[in-house]
């Protein structure tokens, strides 16, 4: 029952945004927060569940947004030009796995940066189809159903929209028997082998489920900048989604959310105050690292427990629990 | 940032503006609003310290007003990447609601925000390079008081040609559009006059050792480069280590041996000749104060960052002077600024042609060591270079933008 | 050819220098297991630290010594308060070491601010050696030099001394070590302190090369990685033949194919990876 209260009113929250927040410009930050979100929510499939660690989802996210991009631009409408990005994400997402998936720990990571800075060496270097440097203008953002999304509060909608689709579907993902079955590959990879599961094949889907929405992100990405440069897939940016879902929580659902929300309003909003904020966003890191090793969710749920509990006397309880910190 | 606003007081003074009814009269005793767009974090802050510390200086002498009103100046942090532009140009307008944009500084941050500002109708003076900007695929509202990536280039071709009397070259260059764009203005003009590009070179940005482009080049009679950023310390070190600086003379763009560099320069590069668009041994009256102003403040000798966010900021105080102080009609605005022309800048003279980009001076300098200091001196100065140079405005944009492929090479 | 002889001899240099940066990285990643992403900021706070010094009147092999000092301490402190409480949690290892990695970038631009700063070559290293065809610059070849001292060193350290058969062991099993009564704790600080102290030394051998400028930890990051991934995860001789490695497919690459540049030292990579995920020289899957 509590649940469902908290659930009513963070949607409400997220569906008013645009007349809380007052100006457009915050707007747009908020549109861009649930960008990333997807990205960081789609990452922490792997990262989380799966305890594979990617340094190339940039690269995912950049040839969705590149896909639609050189489409639109080259005069295709947005619908099919979508859809086509979507099925690219799909191919490269599967190419990404068979070539990733030799290997797990830090050769998984290796080989998925070594894949993300080949797109990024690619998107750089092939002039012809990418643009280079120069990138790739796109002419307008999509109309879905005619309503035109050139504004910032249209455009949080559509975001909006996009995103509760993924948080559902990863919340329906999570429950499911197939995300049982990624966290027994995670956790014990050899007695599911031993039980008869192909943990190969498991990892492989759930590569393509963190893909897909690395992609849709991506997509998004092209609508919101109508622009498109290396810059997208570049390390920096594989890097900063992985902090996302570390820093907020990895394998929770709200975590990669509140991960996101942290590095955007740093990098865009706390930027114009602060002129070391670059600084800051490594000190938050680190101090998340120190005082909640778990991530800022699971670290604040937490916090909150022991705190509830020491008003009832029962904090020695809790801080025996702390320990574990696993609020999956 | 003593000269930056407070943003929570801007804030409420907005606020405030906006809700009471007197609204109209108060906006026009407010103070005309400068965006800088910069870099102040990451491997491009170099370059964006500098242009923040050239615009500063401009508005400390003038006392922070320009035409009679009030000036603030607001600058925003891009992280060097295009949707950090992006957003941070968003900042600016949306909320900051700023009269003016200078900056961004790279040519990616422009291009991903060129639709948008024209959408916007805010007047925009960068020193990003990207040729098109003023050709091709212009914006209205933009003006360009530095240079286009190849207009320093022309100038260098012929003089390469003519005077150092160069007959085989080989070029390197960082492996991106600013590089090709460079190079292709020096090709053309330095073939057209005699010469010969026998190689070109393209490194990566992040090349931590050039040698096994370096051990390509022999029998030629002099090596272009046109790098940015730390990349030329990196090349001319290496370049003379290997040797090649006793065999080949180097020429280069207006990056590679920009005056801010002198300091981080050792002995490699004495010898280089370049030619840009600003230099700081340039003797006017506005420049010498300019360069005063830079060493007294931040004890630098600036160089063609600082010293395009100072003039940008001269050409809004005479276009500021032209329309009366007013800001409110953003066409009257910009066709002031187009309308801009000065005599005593620290570039010289110089006006603005009909896309918007510059008409001025290009200095070939020399770098030397003079009592213990590395500068460049002004060996000669080419006046009133257009971003066409000599060739007819209509066959040139005719011609595809300068690319890694064209002009090609002749074999 | 000369072009080919100058290639081949400053693939070998370019591997003495990528050994001094990847050998630290290469050390903890063997001991600890610890994906130490602050090593490429680790080689430019030494590296600036050692134009500091330099700046003190310090000789470049003072200064390089004077810098590893300074980085062993700071590798302690980051150790002794941050990595110790986090053993066994990658993520959290992730999440700290890139951290400190942008505090440190910041860090450096706010002290030596954002111009690049050149290092002079020491003043007997100037010049160049003739080399059959061709002349090489002397301080490239004493890099080699020292490189080889660094590695003889190690090598020593780990397979002749006391102190090395225990991070032998701490490496083969650091459990069954604990029980033997190695203080496998102590030892951690140790290597750490030594990983960041070679990043520093090297940081300064690299500056008459390199140069010294922000984003110099990003160039070199990927570079230490790929070395040590190559070579095989906590196999010093793995990382001492990484390097060459890499030093020639550098060097050829860029000459021979300048259309793959961007790619040419990540497309090998990801091939031998994913034939050989324990890299060239690794025993086990990592």
């Amino acid at each position: 029952m509590r649940k469902a209260i908290v659930l009513v009113l963070a949607l409400l929250a997220l569906a008013t945004v645009p007349y809380w927040i007052g100006n457009g410009y915050y707007v747009n930050i908020a549109s861009q927060i649930l960008i990333w979100a997807i990205l960081a929510l789609g990452l922490n499939v792997l990262v989380g569940h799966a305890g594979l660690v990617s340094l190339g989802h940039a690269g995912l996210f950049g040839v969705a947004a590149y896909a639609a991009a050189w489409l639109v631009a080259g005069g295709w409408g947005h619908l099919p030009a979508a859809l086509v990005a979507l099925a690219m994400i799909i191919a490269t997402s599967a190419v990404f796995a068979v070539l990733a998936l030799r290997a797990t720990g830090i050769g998984f990571l290796m080989i998925t940066l070594a894949l993300g800075q080949i797109l990024w060496g690619v998107a750089y270097r092939w002039i012809g189809l990418t643009g280079g440097d120069n990138g790739i203008n796109v002419p307008s953002r999509p109309a879905p159903f005619g309503i035109s999304l050139t504004f910032s509060t249209p455009f949080y909608y559509f975001t909006l929209a996009v995103f509760l689709l993924a948080v559902v579907a990863m919340a329906v993902f999570v429950r499911s028997p197939f995300g049982a079955s990624l966290k027994g590959t995670r956790d014990q990879p050899r007695r599911m082998t031993a039980l008869g599961y192909n943990v190969w094949l498991i990892r492989f889907l759930a590569f393509l489920f963190s893909g897909f929405w690395s992609g849709v992100a991506g997509l998004l990405f092209c609508y919101y900048n109508q622009f498109v440069s290396p810059n997208v897939l570049a390390l920096g940016s594989s890097a900063e989604a992985l902090l996302m879902v570390i820093s907020g929580g990895s394998g929770t659902l709200l975590g990669p959310i509140a991960g996101a929300a942290l590095v955007v309003v740093m990098k865009n909003v706390a930027s114009a105050y602060i002129e070391r904020w670059n600084f800051l966003l490594g000190a938050i890191f680190v101090a998340i690292v120190i005082f909640m090793p778990e991530g800022l969710v699971p670290g604040t749920v937490r916090l909150w427990r022991w705190a509830w509990s020491g008003l009832r006397g029962g904090r020695a309880a809790a801080l025996l629990r702390a320990g574990d910190g696993t609020v999956r | 940032m003593a000269w930056t606003v407070d943003r929570r007081k801007f804030l409420w003074g907005t606020a405030l503006a906006t809700a009471l009814p007197w609204a109209p009269a108060l906006a026009q005793s407010q103070p005309v609003r400068i965006g800088l767009l910069t870099v102040k974090t990451g491997p491009l802050a170099q370059g964006g310290i500098q242009m923040e510390q050239g615009i500063t200086v401009f508005l400390k002498q003038k006392n922070n007003t320009l035409a009679g009103r009030k000036v603030e100046l607001i600058s925003a942090d891009t992280g060097g990447n295009p949707a950090g532009a992006k957003t941070k140009a968003q900042e600016l307008i949306e909320r900051d609601h700023v009269d003016f944009i200078v900056g961004p500084l790279a040519a990616f941050e422009l291009l991903a925000i060129t639709d948008y500002i024209q959408q916007a109708k805010v007047p925009m003076l960068s020193l990003a390079a990207a040729d098109d900007m003023t050709q091709r695929k212009p914006n209205a509202y933009f003006v360009r008081a530095s240079a286009t990536s190849s207009q320093c280039c022309h100038p260098l071709g012929d003089y390469a040609a003519k005077e150092m009397k160069l007959k085989r070259v080989a070029t390197i260059n960082e492996d991106f559009a600013f590089g090709y764009e460079q190079v292709g203005g020096f090709q053309r003009v330095f073939e057209d006059e005699g010469g010969r590009i026998v190689k070109k070179l393209w490194t990566p940005i992040a090349t931590p050792d050039y040698t096994p482009y370096l051990a390509q080049i022999s029998d030629v009679d002099g090596v272009w480069n046109g790098f940015a950023g730390s990349n030329p310390i990196k090349f001319n070190q290496q370049y003379a280590e290997l040797g090649l600086k006793s065999k080949y003379p180097v020429i280069g763009g207006w990056t590679a041996y920009d005056d801010a560099l002198l300091k981080s320069f050792g002995d490699d590069a004495v010898g280089a000749i370049s030619a840009a668009w600003y230099s700081s041994d340039l003797d006017t009256p506005s420049n010498k104060r300019f360069v005063a102003d830079m060493v007294r403040e931040y004890g630098n000798i600036p160089g063609g960052y600082a010293a395009g966010c100072y003039i940008n900021g001269m050409c809004i105080e005479a276009a500021l002077g032209k329309t009366g102080g007013k800001t409110d009609d953003k066409a009257k605005l910009i066709e002031a600024l187009r309308a801009v022309s000065l005599t005593d800048t620290p570039r010289g003279a110089f006006h603005f042609d009909h896309l918007g980009n510059v008409v001025g001076n290009v200095f070939i300098r020399r770098l030397e060591r003079k009592g213990g200091k590395l500068v460049n001196t002004i060996v000669k100065t080419y006046p009133n270079v257009s971003q066409f140079w000599t060739y007819d405005e209509k066959q040139y944009l005719a011609q595809p933008v300068y690319s890694r492929d064209y002009p090609p090479l002749k074999s | 050819m000369s072009l080919w002889l100058l290639l081949a001899v400053n693939s070998v240099t370019l591997g003495g220098l990528l050994f001094l940066l990847s050998a630290g990285f290469s050390l903890i990643f063997g001991l600890m297991r610890i994906p130490n992403l602050t090593h490429g900021s680790f080689f430019m706070l030494g590296a600036y630290l050692g134009t500091s010094f330099l700046a003190l009147g310090l000789n470049l092999w003072l200064a390089a010594l004077a810098s590893a000092a300074a980085m062993a301490m700071i590798g302690g402190g980051i150790e002794r308060l941050l990595l110790r409480r986090l053993a066994g949690q990658e993520l959290a290892q992730v999440l700290v070491t890139l951290g400190l990695s942008f505090m440190i970038a910041d860090l450096c631009l706010m002290e030596w601010g954002g111009d690049p700063i050149s290092v002079d070559t020491p003043a007997g290293l100037r010049g160049a050696v003739p080399i059959l065809s061709i002349v090489f610059p002397t301080y490239r070849l004493v890099i080699v030099i020292i490189a080889v001292v660094v590695a003889a060193a190690l090598w020593v350290m780990l397979d002749r001394t006391r102190l090395g058969a225990m991070i032998r062991a701490g490496v083969d099993d650091a459990p069954m070590a604990r029980i033997t009564g190695i203080r496998v704790s102590r030892l951690f600080t140790i290597v750490f302190c030594l990983g960041a102290a070679l990043a520093g030394f090297a940081g300064v051998m690299g500056g008459p090369i390199l140069s010294v400028y922000p984003g110099l930890d990003a160039d070199m990051l990927p570079l230490a990685l790929i070395v040590v991934i190559l070579g095989g995860t906590g196999s010093l001789p793995g990382a001492l033949l990484g390097s060459f490695i890499i030093g020639f497919l550098y060097n050829f690459g860029q000459a021979l194919f300048p259309e793959l540049a961007y790619i040419i030292l990540f497309l090998p990579m990801l091939l031998i990876l994913v034939v050989r995920p324990q890299g060239l020289f690794g025993r086990h899957a990592p």
